[in-house]
């Protein structure tokens, strides 16, 4: 066993019975995710099997250095697409010692809505299209564009193929497999309108799950961008100028929605969401007024409007909704680098407890 | 699993019953490809069993951005070179939602004519030959040219061996296998005359399957360019000057012609395609002016002649065919950027259906 790759790969199962747990949580900026690993006995079902952890919150920005541990709550499981064999990866959420969510933990909250009973009876889903780009390392300038320069106007990109218009395929499509093997439902991916940028698909998933399936999501692209050797950015608008933003377009339906007659349903979700667009503006990403313009398929972050097919909507409503009278809707508003635990929860505080 | 390549060929079949399907359309330029994944949840066999899909027209130039859903429509499946598994292709042609073909496809209209009944009788198989060029990413001069100059003059390059006559045969061997993996007929391959240029023929395969087969060919050509770093050019004169053109010659024969008789029937053909040689010559690819000159073994543009075993002749007729008295001809005029769907339906309408 000369090589590195011979011991990474190690299939332990033939050796013992003991099992690698990545637990992974959100740190201090609310984007940036950290994890580490520990061994487990034996193999696990279920989070409740595993054990409560900690972590030096002074060294993420969550606590204080005299008094520094913050407490790991594992959530959900998921198979490590790295590791392989029967270890896992676990997403967490961050509680003080004593039991208290800290202020990043934006799960906790969105946990409460989504076990309302009058939320768990209309069953939310949600499908949340995950844009990103991908940088040149050391030069944070984006993947197959001329150092120092641009590439030709955006037109011959989106979902295209060839050596001169898709750049970082493998990235996306190593992606693809590892979410898949992991557990996660990705239901498809794409090569976006600027140059570098792609987009991946989580969903549909019911409540909670959905932040908690787009989090490992994330966190398995920073993995393997990690080992191309290539940086990962969330932000809305990575280039300024006559570039497309990167957006986290969630779509979204209730029981209600999905039955006949759900397309009066749907107006009058989009009417109450229309009452509070300030504040769901507010939770929707930091930066996203550099994005939100009017223009590259966007509203402009003030006016709210929707419309049918229309990619100029802050809500666009697809044919096939409004042919069939029922179905769900796209919330185009929330960037790139938002929480998919805020933007789920509030999306349905707003449509089914306000 | 340290490396990207362990994940690109994790075997989900061991862990999901899932697949993913690659959804494939012509672009608003009518040569630009564009494709994306969507999760099927367990394996299909025929493209009825996939749903129509829908994809952003306005950024294509497809549609507009008030109005922008395009409707996809699977219409034949491939294996998935590059994913394996139960992973597949999809090639599909594009509608609106109200379920109008929209003026970039091409392939709704050859599909009429070739289910017309006397074009269905008829069998028409094509073997199409792909011409097309490779060059080096960013300065996009051809692979293997000396950045700034020229090679050697033609003569060494066709068919040939070593580091300094051939290009880039990874790309082309890698592209054989993988065509062959995903169901695509493909019947040979064979490096060209101008250095950096290569060739492989599609066929023989009838009626619709011939445009389906051709497209996805194309595809899997441009995602293993991708790989390689070396940009595609289906351009028909790449390079000017005294270097040859890229083509894709038309192989074509009915039922008819490939029986006892056949011969006589393919002459007649011919004379048909000689009378509508100008509205051939408009669908037959853009920039064609450039390529068919008359010189480069092609016919001028302004000429229609045809002869046997005749390389600059508009049509030839192989030795064989005429010996045996039956068999097919080789439409010479398409150039490497011809659709298709629009070149082997409108050979068919017009040999076929117009009197």
């Amino acid at each position: 066993m000369a090589l590195l790759n011979d011991l990474v790969n190690m299939n332990l199962s033939d050796r013992t019975e003991k099992i690698i747990a990545e637990y992974v949580w959100v740190g201090g900026s609310g984007m940036d995710m950290r994890s580490k690993a520990r061994t487990i006995s034996k193999p696990v079902s279920s989070p409740s099997e595993l054990p409560k952890w900690n972590y030096d919150g002074s060294s993420t920005g969550q606590a204080p250095g005299e008094d520094s541990e913050v407490i790991l709550y594992p959530q959900a499981i998921f198979k490590d697409p790295f590791r392989g064999g029967n270890n896992i990866l676990v997403m967490c959420d961050c509680y003080t010692p004593q039991g208290e969510p800290i202020p990043t933990n934006k799960r906790n909250n969105a946990a409460k809505i989504f076990s309302h009973p009058n939320v768990v009876a209309e069953e939310p889903w949600f499908g949340i299209e995950q844009e990103y780009t991908l940088l040149q390392k050391d030069v944070n300038w984006p993947l197959g564009w001329p150092v120092g320069g641009f590439p030709g106007p955006q037109g011959p990109y989106y979902c295209a193929v060839g050596a001169d218009k898709a750049f970082g395929r493998d990235i996306v499509d190593a992606h693809y497999k590892a979410c898949l093997y992991a557990g996660i439902n990705i239901s498809g991916i794409n090569g976006e309108v600027m140059p570098g940028q792609w987009e991946f698909q989580v969903g549909p998933s019911v409540g909670i799950e959905a932040g908690d399936q787009m989090w490992i999501a994330r966190y398995i692209l920073e993995r393997i961008t990690e080992i191309a050797g290539v940086v990962l950015s969330f932000d809305p608008k990575p280039i300024p100028g006559d570039w497309n933003g990167a957006g986290a377009h969630t779509n979204y339906s209730t029981k209600s929605m999905r039955e006949e007659g759900g397309y009066e349903v749907i107006k009058k979700a989009i009417g109450k969401l229309e009452k509070r667009h300030k504040e769901h503006i507010a939770a929707y990403g930091e930066g996203n007024e550099r994005r939100l313009t009017g223009r590259h398929e966007t509203a402009d972050i003030n006016t709210f409007k929707w419309g049918v097919a229309d990619r100029g909507a802050s809500i666009r409503v697809g044919r096939d909704t409004e042919k069939e009278g029922k179905g769900y809707f796209e919330d185009r508003r929330p960037a790139s680098n938002m929480d998919p635990y805020v933007v789920t929860s509030m999306i349905t505080e707003t449509t089914l407890l306000l």
